[in-house]
């Protein structure tokens, strides 16, 4: 039953945007607009186009450093789940990387760098890739030993073993991977917009909250959320057709 | 080729095999005739399994050799077929992908290995499971479809790991009954690693008996009174109940 599911997914909204209009109409904070304010301000936004225009430049990075943060990603991991001694020398680096505080790393970025697209790609890679190297690498090293034996058993070769046993015995972990990179890569492609050179979504958040125009702000922000939920919906559609067995549990 | 080579489908040579200082097998010697099946019987620890993966070519041997009709062999190879203990089944693969998948490694077409696989989906009995996954399936059945696996690549050693230890009872003793007319019916030599002494006696032409630390044969047990016997009377046949009993008095000393 669709509906029943759906159902709760419609109140789970409404009990949330329902209780943001309510925080707005009572006057939490004067900087809270209602959630209708909000959406009509994306309304205007849609309409005017500056919404479109915005995410022209957004997505530029996004996209570009969430690409490369997968097939580098997802490369460099198989390869360090495969190889022990790749693990002790790569790993750390990725390690580090996650752990850093990224905003402080950013004025490094632009020295080296400058303010255009390179560092920010840069920004929105830091974000996404450690989480897909180190989910990567993990899934691979937890294949069944039973199965990689069985696949050797009846004459595979070690390519054979990577390709049909370990990547989709791994796929839901490295999906589960591409999911949270995907979702860092948007807050990296956002912070990158406020803390380089406001542009895209960015400049609209900055530059709505400078002119006290909260209700675009909150558009923006609104948007963005919407967008990577989107996105993270479609990628597990995506693994839901290519690993049809996968995603109901192991059997061992 | 001498004429005891042609006999024996596997032989065992002085095989060693060490994990760093600890001894696993120690100069084990072992002949497996062609067309019989040949139970490693033991108290677990006795290095069955290892030897069985060291005639499978998945394990190398520290020291000796493995010989399958007459060549030796360290790696896996096309005349040797193994069925797992706990499967090894894909489970992102539909049965017919699974029990297909040692022909699609061995480059056969996809028309072809499929309708191979689909005659030996047949005669395991899961007609109707083709297109099922293996989470959908029992344990029991999990393990027809990889017999079915390690029988459609048609190789004339079947190598099998406790390949019934991971099912209930009742399926277990079906399995008994299937795998002797298998024994009849196919030409094959199967290998089989057991831990139970009444499926050891029940199903083999031949029981090795393994004793470990460190692991030697101890005795090789060939019953035959009851082997033309009908499949139902087996377990009421006396030499069947003596046998068990005997290996019971041997083996019982190294169960703590």
């Amino acid at each position: 039953m669709l509906s029943r599911s759906f159902f709760l997914k419609i109140l789970s909204g409404a009990l949330i945007f329902g209780a943001w209009e309510y925080a707005g109409r009572v006057g939490v904070n004067y900087a809270l607009p209602t959630f209708l304010e909000s959406m009509k301000a994306l309304i205007d936004m849609t309409i005017s186009g500056l919404i479109f225009k915005a995410y022209a430049d957004t997505l530029r990075p996004l996209v570009v450093g969430v690409l490369i943060s997968a097939f580098i990603g997802i490369g460099i991991g198989v390869w360090v789940g495969l190889s022990e001694k790749f693990d002790w020398l790569i790993s750390p680096i990725f390690i580090i990387m996650q752990a850093a505080p990224l905003a402080a790393l950013i004025p490094l970025l632009i020295m080296a760098y400058g303010i255009g697209l390179t560092s920010k790609v840069f920004v929105v890679c830091i974000m996404a890739m450690p989480v897909i190297v180190l989910n990567t690498s993990v899934a691979v090293k937890n294949t069944p030993s039973s199965v990689k034996e069985m696949a050797r058993s009846f004459l595979g070769s070690r390519k054979d073993v990577i390709l049909k046993i370990i990547i989709p015995s791994a796929s839901p972990v490295i999906f589960a991977g591409l999911r949270l990179g995907v979702s860092a890569g948007f807050i990296g492609a956002i912070l990158a917009e406020l803390k380089i050179t406001p542009t895209g979504v960015g400049d609209i958040i900055s530059y709505s909250r400078m002119t006290a125009d909260y209700p675009s702000m909150y558009a923006a922000i609104f948007s963005i959320i919407l967008l990577a939920v989107i996105f993270l919906n479609i990628l597990e559609k995506i693994e839901d057709v290519l690993f049809k067995g996968n995603n109901q549990g192991y059997i061992s | 080729m001498s004429n005891n080579q042609i006999e024996n489908a596997v032989t065992v040579k002085n095989v060693y095999k060490n994990y760093g200082d600890v001894e696993a097998l120690r100069d084990l010697s072992l002949e497996f005739p062609k067309g019989q099946l040949t139970s490693l019987l033991g108290p677990s620890g006795c290095g069955k399994t290892t030897l069985l993966k060291i005639i499978a070519g998945l394990l190398p041997a520290t020291q000796g050799e493995v010989l399958v009709n007459g060549q030796p062999v360290n790696k896996p190879g096309p005349d040797r077929a193994f069925v797992f203990q706990d499967f090894a089944l894909m489970p992102w693969a539909s049965v017919i992908r699974n029990v297909a998948f040692g022909l699609e490694l061995r480059g056969v077409n996809k028309s072809e290995r499929e309708s191979i696989a689909t005659k030996y989906i047949k005669d395991v009995g899961l007609t109707g499971f083709e297109h099922s996954f293996p989470h959908e399936l029992s344990g029991g059945m999990r393990q027809r479809v990889g017999l079915a696996r390690a029988l459609s690549v048609d190789s004339p050693v079947l190598l099998m790991d406790e390949p019934f230890s991971a099912v209930d009872e009742q399926t277990r003793r079906k399995f008994q009954e299937d795998l002797l007319n298998l024994v009849k019916n196919e030409n094959k030599t199967f290998i089989f690693v057991t831990h139970s002494i009444e499926e050891a006696v029940y199903v083999s032409d031949q029981v090795a008996l393994l004793l470990p630390r460190p692991s030697r044969v101890s005795e090789i047990i060939k019953p035959s009174s009851f082997k033309n016997k009908d499949i139902n009377s087996i377990r009421k046949d006396s030499e069947y109940l003596d046998t068990v009993e005997r290996i019971w008095k041997s083996l019982r000393s190294y169960v703590e």
